[in-house]
Formats: C-alpha cells, structure tokens, sequence
C-alpha cells in the first residue's frame, strides 16, 4: 500500500508544478484537478474515506466547476499571449530559492522530532458527525453564516449594477 | 492503510505548500494567483488529515470540512471581484490594479 502513496504523491506534486507554470489558464485548471483527485487518493490511503470523497464532490467537483466556468467569461486567447510576456524565467529565482530555504527549515524541523509511523486505525464518519455536531456546533454555525456571506458577497459583486440617480439628480 | 513514517507525509504536505507559495509569488496572473492558493489551503488540510490519521481523532477531519467551507467562500468572492476587475481593467494584471478609487 505503500507504493500507492508514493504514486499518487508524484502525480500530485508533477501536476501541481504544470498548474504554477502553465500559461493556458484551462490546462492548468485541469491539470489542478488531477492534483486534486490524486490528494483524494491519499486521504483514501490516510484512512478518511468520507473527507476524500469530500475532496472529489466539493473540491474537484464544485470548486474546480466554478473555475471553469469563470474561465469561459474571460478571453482565453488574449490572457495565453500576456501570460508569455509576463512569465520570464528569471522570475522565478528569487521566490523559488526563498521557497526552498523554508522548505529546508521545515525539513529540519520535522527531522529533529523523533520518526513515528502511522498505524492503523479507522476514522469512521460516524465518529467525524458526532464530533462535528456535539463539540464543534459553534464552529459549524459560524461556518454557515461564512457561506451566507460568501453567497450574498458573490450576488452582490458579480451583479451587473446600472447607474441609478435619483430623479432630481437624473440628467436629461 | 499505509504505514509510512510521518516525516514523508508531512514533507510531502511542505512540498505542496511550497509550490503553492511560489506560484502566488511568481505569477502576475490573480486567476493562478488564486489556483495557487487553493493549493496552500488543501496541503494544509492534508496535514490536519495527516494528524488526524496519526491521533486516531476525527478533530483533523472536522477542522478539514471547516477548510473546505472557508475555500468554497473564498473561491466564490474571489470569482466575482475577478470578473469584476475583467470588466473593469480588461486585464487580469495584478501590477494594473492598483488603483482603488473609481473610474469617473
């Protein structure tokens, strides 16, 4: 099972490499959502079948969608020939080698711990409603009302507003 | 199911994370600016699984809907000030958007 864990990790880290290169804004869309499903193989893997799920249905499934489907409303074409311009290779020395350092810092940061290995042991999704709907309810409800305010805030920016005055101030 | 030691995974996590950072710093593009955040936002879920997974606790799967709640109001209000910035600007610079008074 081992073996499955380091396949999908490549894929996962091959494919999230093309979407942070990528110039055509759809491949990388779809490159991501391979990264996606591959991290929903390693959930599986991690013993959380209902959260990779979740990652399929919500992440790769709605996110992704809307993504897509905001990507259809801008010019693909004009983007792909700016995005040539902007992305030029020595652009990427600098954050790449800050990325690394803080890389290494986290390696040694989890080397100095001593190794443990993951056994195993289910998490049942049961176990995750109860936990989710008893002792983090508070947490749940605040989390509604942020998808009330993502819902609303969306309505409210994506709509097409037209100028209204009013009729005093209405020139003619 | 596997039996890795926990340094792998969460270096594997750190490695996804890194990606994400340097795609948010690289690109002038907010649409991958966004993308890469949605990559930062699920390896750091993939870490609370990876505890989860390591405590035998459904707290980290708990705190990993919550991630996803935050990521879907995220993505959605992220959209539509992007296509609002498309219709204003007819660019999605982000060194063009720098000015937040209105036009006339």
């Amino acid at each position: 099972m081992n073996g499955f864990f380091y396949i999908a990790a490549g894929v996962a880290i091959i494919s999230t490499i093309f979407v942070i290169t990528g110039k055509n804004a759809i491949h990388a869309l779809l490159y991501l959502i391979v990264s996606f499903l591959s991290i929903s193989v390693i959930f599986y893997l991690l013993d959380a079948p209902f959260i990779a799920a979740l990652e399929v249905i919500i992440y790769a499934g709605a996110i992704l969608v809307l993504f897509i489907f905001v990507t259809m409303m801008l010019n693909i074409v004009i983007e792909k020939k700016k995005e040539k311009k902007w992305l030029k290779p020595r652009m990427w020395v600098i954050p790449v080698i800050l990325a690394v350092t803080l890389f290494f810092d986290l390696v040694f940061a989890v080397k100095s711990v001593p190794s443990h290995t993951i056994e195993k042991g289910i998490v049942l999704p049961k176990e995750l409603g109860i936990a989710i709907f008893t002792r983090y309810l508070p947490a749940v409800e605040i989390t509604a009302i942020l998808l009330l305010i993502g819902v609303i805030g969306a309505y409210h920016l994506g709509s097409q507003k037209k100028k209204v005055f009013h009729r005093f101030l209405e020139k003619k | 199911m596997i039996t890795l030691p926990l340094d792998i995974q969460l270096l594997f996590a750190g490695i996804l994370f890194m990606l994400g950072l340097v795609g948010v710093l690289v690109r002038r593009n907010i649409f991958f600016i966004l993308m890469s955040i949605e990559i930062m936002l699920n390896s750091a879920g993939l870490v609370f699984i990876i505890a989860s997974a390591y405590w035998k606790q459904p707290e980290g799967q708990a705190m990993f809907i919550f991630i996803l709640a935050v990521a879907a109001a995220e993505v959605s209000i992220g959209l539509a000030l992007i296509l609002r910035v498309y219709h204003h600007y007819r660019t999605l610079d982000v060194e063009a958007i720098n000015k937040l008074k209105d036009k006339e």
